[in-house]
């Protein structure tokens, strides 16, 4: 099969024959903007046990060459998980302004 | 070079699996079904089938199972009967929706309650909505065919639609008939590898049937209608092209016998339409010019067929082995919805008549059609169907 592009369809003839989707980075916009509590690492009691990692729903918390996860703020929603699966409790839940 | 097996139509249906280089067969058994993927899981045992075999908990999980296989890029089938084909019946239109041509046997039985383990069409028909074609066997042999033709027509990138091949219980799954197989060789030039309209790799990562915006909800139906469409020409061309390379033709859409001088015709599906071929010589011999004509396929429907019959002909008479309850035979509304005109003033339309008969496998012999037969004749000389739906053989 040819590989697959983002298209948006302007006719009949731009459809594929079944609605395809590749994964595309953001392609319903910023979803960080949904969030109401903000996730924030207390780097200082991070340990790099990478459970936020795994446990993120969204796949937006990046890993670095060291372990220490990082939060793409721009497409966290916060649904809190990573805070609740934290072993140290090192992530708060801090109420956006 | 052919050779020929003596089986079940169960047993054939597992044949024409392995002669098309299935590679996925998702299960769950049931009665009258179950020797249809009994077979096939020996010839997978025995390594005679180079496939893949899952079992699974449920027909809905079975029919899921191909859905992931054939998004896989690989052919599959799958086997099933009333109640599983119910409880698929979810699944079904997630394998239309996503374009992806499985092949399966219904080996049709009559819906509960009353439970019941003898044939009607009542389960698949009651799956007519759900974008698949529907192809309905009156012998062995056309189990067979039918199966081997499917994939060509399913798998080609006008149509891309699953398919059932409907074949009655006991009257054909577990009666032996004798079937003529051509070599593999040959069935592999008639029916090349599998080649899909999309595939699922990991290497590429999609997803399929995601969330459509009503703004393109109705055109992705409406290329569905297209498909249908585009089969209908595809199964009579590979209908005949199966049968010039292996001397076996079904009649495409519709099976015609005795049509052409006829004054009245039959309309029916499945085994009844091989038992009324006896009816109609018989008539024949007393004077009746009564001829046949067997709906093999139920989707897409055989309008134009139809409405060319009607041209030449006086009468004609649909038996229904199924009742859509509060209406009437689905044979019976499909030829009078084909007949109705487009224009104003249809010049002398047929009359038809709608019988019911075999409801829950009661026997439909030769001589009941005759007399139905008979008794339309005189309704056609009468010039007025005297009742609108007649229920066959009905105690008092």
């Amino acid at each position: 099969m040819e590989k697959l592009e983002v298209k948006i369809p302007k006719s009949r003839k731009d459809l594929p024959i079944t609605p395809l989707s590749i994964p595309v980075i953001g392609s319903i916009g910023k979803t960080g903007d949904w969030r109401t509590f903000k996730p924030v690492i207390d780097y200082s009691k991070c340990t790099r046990c990478l459970w936020c990692w795994i446990y993120c729903p969204e796949g937006v918390i990046t890993r670095e060459e060291d372990d220490t996860p990082r939060i793409d703020y721009e497409y966290c929603k916060g649904c809190g998980i990573c805070a609740e699966v934290c072993p140290l409790k090192a992530i708060e839940m801090v109420r956006e302004k | 070079m052919v050779h020929t097996i003596i089986d079940t139509a169960n047993h054939i249906a597992a044949y024409a699996a392995k002669a098309a280089r299935v590679k996925v067969v998702a299960a769950y058994p049931i009665t009258p079904q179950t020797t249809v993927v009994e077979k096939i899981a020996e010839f997978v045992e025995s390594g005679e089938m180079d496939a893949e075999y899952i079992r699974v908990e449920s027909e809905h999980s079975a029919m899921a199972a191909c859905v992931g296989a054939e998004a896989a890029g690989v052919r599959t089938f799958t086997a099933t009967s009333a109640h599983g084909l119910a409880l698929m019946h979810e699944v079904l239109h997630w394998a239309a929706g996503s374009r992806l041509p499985i092949v399966m046997s219904v080996i049709n039985r009559a819906m509960g309650a009353p439970w019941s383990i003898w044939p009607d069409f009542s389960d698949s028909l009651s799956q007519r909505d759900t974008g698949w074609i529907q192809f309905y066997c009156s012998d062995n042999q056309e189990v067979f065919d039918t199966i081997i033709q499917a994939y060509k027509v399913c798998e080609d990138k006008r149509v891309l639609l699953p398919a059932m091949i409907c074949s009655e219980g006991f009257i054909l799954s577990h009666t032996f008939m004798p079937v003529i197989v051509p070599e593999q060789e040959e069935i592999d030039d008639f029916l090349p590898p599998y080649d899909p309209g999309w595939i699922l790799d990991i290497e590429n990562p999609l997803s399929h049937a995601n969330l459509v915006s009503p703004e393109w909800y109705m055109e992705f139906r409406y290329m569905i209608q297209q498909a249908m469409e585009n089969a209908k020409k595809l199964i009579v061309e590979v209908d005949r092209e199966y049968g010039r390379r292996f001397g076996f033709e079904h009649g495409g859409l519709i099976e015609k016998y005795q049509c052409e001088d006829a004054d009245l015709i039959l309309v029916t599906m499945g085994t009844m339409g091989s038992e009324a071929k006896i009816s109609v010589n018989n008539l024949r011999k007393e004077g009746l010019k009564v001829g046949l004509a067997r709906v093999r396929v139920f989707r897409p429907f055989p309008k134009e067929e139809i409405r060319k019959l009607a041209e030449n002909t006086q009468m004609l008479t649909t038996i229904d082995r199924h009742v859509s309850f509060g209406f009437e035979g689905f044979l019976a509304t499909e030829v009078k919805a084909s007949l109705y005109s487009r224009e104003k003033g249809m010049a002398d339309p047929p009359l038809v008549a709608g019988f019911l008969a075999g409801l829950g496998g009661r026997d439909v012999t030769y001589r009941d059609i005759e007399e139905i037969a008979k008794k339309s004749w005189k309704w056609m000389e009468e010039g007025k169907v005297k009742e609108e739906i007649v229920w066959w053989n009905l105690r008092e």
